[in-house]
């Protein structure tokens, strides 16, 4: 392995494809198909909640099946405060991050003391737990979800438009994974990486292992929170099938068609796999055989993923 | 008489029915080289473990610098002044042998907090200051930039030595330093550890007699688990029981 070092062409490459994302919603309405900004949104949305797992799995090493109850939590978060009447998101998707990520402090720091198969299992089971315990939560709607009277205001901007709601999803997108190049390449982007590669060698080397593992482990936890947050609003509604392993098991799809370990792996997962799902389910109810294929297909010829075209990591 | 540097108490460990430590009794006076000695299975790399902190014994106890650390964490003990080399190469492949060093550099106590998010490290010119000074001591000055798995493999020995230098270590635990080394290589290595050893206390655990006796100020021999002798080198050579044990097939 090696630290992760993106390739020359990738940040232009990315901003040229930031301005066409700030561009899209006014080309989509120039050609009267403004019903897909909502479906933007939901992309870009999963591109965080990819990429939040992504800083956990790709870049910590740490292969949770549980990231969905995180991404769950900080959707009825927002719902909540909603009910309790706080509407703006200046509040709420601060408050979102921080239960999700207490939440997963308090998970990784029972579960994180396990390996391999082990940590797979109780961080699936822990997921299961916070499903299980928001099915039952009459007060939250029970399995139905606690739906949103409409949406939140930022500081007294109104979400309720498309747009608005398009932009703060990019917004917060952006924000994330400029976070996340930084923090890869800092020292403690430094110290994760090298804990995945040989975590006895690095104990030897005085660094408490546990604690960065902690560290990253709850800080992808907040991210999926702002993700879950974001989603709610998007959909109104806060329902428990957002914390289910099956949605566990969609982000970690996402973040291994994208690139395991590479900035945009989480990012370019979540196009590939929603637009498929998008164009696919308008042929046919069994999509999932496509997507099964394409998985295959991307095991087989791709195995580190469709962003390990656009970064390096010189193995 | 000044308390020993480290100080191994009536240390036990069992691995199923076997002892593979007894009432071990072991002691490293600061600035000495003080080798351990003994046949393949001994228990020589399961003390290190003990001493390290990898590994927890039943029971004794391990003292350090004037405290208790049996059961503190290796990475504790680390911070205390203890370092390690692996006696099976463990360096970071896929780094260059710099930022290898420089790993080493960062996770020490006074370089200050790895919780750093946002700067990058590569800008950190101190770090990287300190860890091409540290491969220019055990001779490695030219290959600052090669990735460690390019290296040779007694270039890898000397990165690992880099590595467990670059904590600063009052003690350096080397688990067989010249372990498949040519004989010019360790040539080179004993050089670099007669180097080492003016600035630091070493516990050299080592299969290359010559070296052993070229290095040490006191040799200690286990078989079995068990610590049959301690003494200077020219006592242990003497010492029927060693020549009978192990020493006899070696000298």
């Amino acid at each position: 392995m090696a630290f992760y070092r993106p390739a020359p062409y990738q940040k232009p490459l990315a901003i040229v494809l930031l301005l066409a994302a700030l561009a899209l919603p006014s080309v989509l309405s120039a050609f009267g198909q403004e019903f897909y900004v909502g479906f933007a949104t939901r992309v870009l949305i999963f591109a965080l909640a990819a990429s939040s797992l992504n800083l956990v799995l790709g870049f910590g090493g740490m292969f949770s099946l549980g990231h969905a109850a995180f991404f769950g939590a900080g959707a009825y978060v927002a719902a909540i405060c909603m009910q309790a009447g706080i509407s703006d998101a200046l509040l709420a998707f601060p408050l979102a991050m921080l239960a999700a990520g207490l939440l997963a402090l308090l998970v990784g720091a029972l579960s994180l003391r396990t390996r391999g198969v082990y940590f797979i299992m109780i961080t699936l089971a822990f997921a299961q737990m916070a499903y299980y315990l928001f099915v039952s939560a009459r007060a939250w709607g029970g399995d139905d979800g606690l739906p949103l009277v409409g949406r939140m205001t930022l500081g007294g901007l109104s979400l309720s438009s498309d747009n608005a709601l398009f932009f703060t999803a990019l917004s917060a997108l952006t924000a994330a994974i400029v976070f996340l190049g930084r923090l890869a390449d800092a020292r403690f982007g430094r110290t994760i990486q090298a804990i995945r590669e040989n975590e006895t060698r690095m104990e030897a080397l005085g660094y408490p292992v546990f604690r960065y593992r902690l560290v990253c482990f709850a800080l992808g936890g907040a991210l999926a929170g702002l993700a879950g947050a974001l989603l709610a609003n998007l959909t109104g509604l806060a329902s428990p099938n957002l914390l289910q392993w099956m949605q566990s098991g969609t982000l970690l799809v996402m973040v291994i068609i994208g690139g395991v370990g590479y900035l945009y792996g989480g990012v370019v997962g979540a196009v590939v796999l929603l637009c498929l799902e998008e164009v696919l389910s308008g042929f046919t109810l069994h999509w999932h055989i496509g997507l099964g294929v394409l998985l295959l297909g991307i095991v087989l010829f791709a195995p580190k993923g469709v962003a390990a075209l656009f970064g390096k990591r010189d193995d | 008489m000044t308390e020993p540097l480290l100080d191994v108490r009536q240390l036990s460990r069992r691995f199923a029915a076997v002892d593979a430590l007894k009432d071990v009794n072991f002691s490293v006076e600061a600035g000495e080289v003080h080798a351990l000695i003994g046949p393949n299975g001994a228990g020589k790399t399961t003390f290190i473990h003990h001493v390290s902190g990898a590994l927890q014994p039943d029971s004794g106890s391990v003292h350090f610098a004037g405290r208790e650390v049996t059961r503190l964490a290796m990475h504790q003990r680390v911070a205390a002044g203890m370092a390690r080399s692996y006696q099976i190469t463990n360096v970071f492949l896929g780094l260059s042998a710099l930022d290898n060093v420089a790993l080493a550099v960062q996770g020490r106590q006074d370089a200050g907090s790895s919780f750093r998010f946002w700067q990058a490290a590569r800008t950190e010119k101190r770090l990287f200051e300190e860890a091409r000074s540290f491969l220019e001591q055990v001779g490695l000055a030219k290959r600052v930039e090669t990735v460690a798995g390019n290296l040779a493999h007694g270039e890898q020995r000397a990165l690992e030595l880099a590595m467990a230098l670059a904590t600063q270590p009052q003690l350096l635990l080397l688990d067989e330093p010249m372990a498949g080394t040519g004989p010019e290589e360790s040539a080179r290595m004993v050089e670099l550890i007669e180097h080492l050893a003016r600035h630091v206390t070493i516990l050299l655990v080592e299969h290359d007699m010559a070296a052993v006796f070229r290095l040490a100020d006191r040799i200690s021999v286990l078989v079995n688990g068990r610590l049959i002798a301690t003494g200077t080198p020219e006592a242990v050579r003497a010492d029927p029981e060693v020549r009978r044990a192990y020493l006899g097939d070696h000298l």
